[in-house]
């Protein structure tokens, strides 16, 4: 088995609708029964973000995220697949199930 | 060439793809089975011409790989075998029954949607088809240096995203067979009319090398209908590769082209798979479409005798399944001829096609025809100004200068 991170994509501030989250939990109620499931979240928008740089004494702390851009992560799934076609069609349901973009991007093995 | 480096060249073309197959299975690891698949051939260039050629020459090519292959990873997998494991290509148990060929497996994987279009071409030219990393590169016009990265980060992503090598699952399958025959029409239609204007118009060494892959799959799957049709398309197409550019580079059109010069044997060929197709009475996709439009034209003895109406008929069926504009451009090519340049003229300034070459020539010649000189002048400055196929801008040149006077 293997694991991969399902990054969901958005590009704007509005959050999601009552219907994408449903459509969510129906999602995630299958990955559960499925044998999917590793873990998934939402995430607080990059305006609550802060970058720390602790490489040196004295870390740095600095506002905002890391790279400005108009897409950022808002949420994300793990889930653990055989291999990638299977990953592929749970990143498909996935971004039907919320409304957006999803990047599937395999977690290193040990 | 001697007799023992003819048949090196026809076991290469007959069982490279094979080789390379059934040893990333056996050993899980596309760059080894390449690397070894390679060094089986250098051997037998070596043996065969002192020791003769074996009698079994796939077998013979197979255990030499096989044994060199398996003393490397011994020496790898000693010293670190938790690594190597990690880098294992993925082979997913598949159900009983399905289609159990290796080189199907590896077809699919170099094909894999996950991959950049770029990275098919060039792993199914090297893995599937064994030409070497400099013939894909000089092919496509690019650094062989840079070839080898696109071809190296491309088995690094099989590797690491876990493409799995096998056959696709039942409810994969159809949109992953397209995505093949995508890739080998590519292929063809690089060779047919390549898009570099800094190249040689038609390369045939491409054309021939997808109608040889295009066989492979066919062999391999042998019930798909959309194959049967590229292949029958690629052959009509090839068919007439002789007559399409004139001794001075220049392309000639279907109307203009010497019939006699088009390949029998390959347009018989083409007109048998496309009978097979309609007498099976399946709803057709695309590439039996097209292959069907070129089986009329290649049925006819001069242009003039091209039965027009069914040409049309076939654009409408293609149109259904895809409404682009580029469909649409070559249904009123054929419309031309059926009703007139009018008509055509007013169904092709509907579409939004600006910046694509044939829009513009389309046109050109439409208006040509009506008479609007200044127009048509406007209309093949634009097509010969948009990049592309150089016998193509030889032609639409000439085209252009032959013109009237202002």
């Amino acid at each position: 088995m293997a694991q991969y991170l399902m990054s969901v994509l958005h590009d704007s501030t509005d959050p999601a609708t009552a219907e994408e989250m449903a459509a969510i939990d129906v999602f995630n109620a299958k990955l559960r029964a499925d044998g999917h499931w590793m873990f998934a979240a939402g995430l607080a928008s990059p305006d609550a973000a802060t970058v720390v740089d602790g490489r040196r004494p004295g870390p740095i702390v600095t506002d905002g995220p890391y790279l400005e851009s108009k897409e950022h992560v808002i949420g994300f799934w793990i889930v653990e697949a055989p291999h990638l076609d299977v990953a592929l069609r749970l990143a498909t349901e996935g971004s039907r199930s919320c409304n957006r973009r999803v990047e599937l991007r395999p977690i290193l093995g040990e | 060439m001697t007799d023992v480096d003819e048949v090196i060249g026809r076991v290469h073309r007959e069982e490279w793809a094979r080789l390379v197959a059934t040893l990333a299975r056996r050993l899980g690891d596309l760059d080894v089975a390449e690397e070894m698949a390679a060094e089986a051939f250098a051997s037998a260039v070596q043996r065969w011409p002192v020791a003769g050629v074996p009698p079994n020459p796939g077998g013979w090519l197979t255990t030499t790989a096989y044994r060199r292959a398996v003393d490397r990873l011994r020496r790898e997998v000693r010293r670190e075998e938790k690594h190597r494991e990690a880098l294992m290509l993925f082979h997913p148990a598949e159900p009983l029954g399905a289609i159990d060929d290796d080189r199907l497996r590896l077809i699919f994987t170099c094909c894999h949607p996950a991959l950049a279009m770029e990275a098919r071409v060039a792993l199914t030219l090297r893995m599937v088809g064994g030409l070497t990393v400099g013939e894909i590169a000089r092919a496509f016009l690019v650094e062989e240096a840079a070839m080898g990265r696109r071809i190296t980060r491309a088995k690094a992503k099989i590797r690491a995203a876990r493409i799995p090598y096998g056959v696709p699952s039942r409810e994969d399958l159809p949109a992953r067979v397209t995505g093949v025959l995508a890739v080998l029409y590519l292929i063809f239609n690089e060779g047919y009319l390549a898009s570099d204007p800094g190249r040689e118009p038609v390369r045939a060494e491409l054309t021939a090398e997808a109608i040889r892959l295009t066989r492979l799959v066919r062999a391999l799957l042998p019930a798909d209908g959309e194959t049967a049709g590229l292949l029958a398309l690629m052959l009509l197409t090839e068919a007439r590769r002789e007559a399409r550019v004139s001794v001075d580079g220049e392309l000639v059109t279907l109307h203009e082209q010497d019939r006699g010069r088009w390949d029998r044997g390959l347009i018989a060929e083409g007109h048998a798979l496309v009978r097979a197709l309609i007498a099976a009475g399946r709803p057709p996709g695309r590439y039996q479409i097209l292959a069907a439009v070129n089986a009329v034209h290649t049925d006819a003895a001069d242009a003039r005798h091209t039965d027009w109406s069914q040409v049309v008929a076939l654009y409408d069926q293609l149109t259904r399944l895809d409404p682009s504009p580029i469909v649409r451009l070559n249904r009123a090519i054929a419309v031309a001829e059926l009703d007139g340049p009018q008509v055509a003229l007013a169904q092709v300034d509907e579409l939004p096609l600006p910046d694509y070459r044939a829009f513009h020539a389309t046109r050109a010649e439409l208006l040509r025809r009506l008479g609007r000189v200044q127009e048509s002048r406007a209309a093949y400055d634009r097509a010969v100004g948009s990049a592309g196929n150089a016998a193509e801008t030889a032609y639409l040149t000439r085209r252009r200068d032959q013109l009237a006077g202002p």
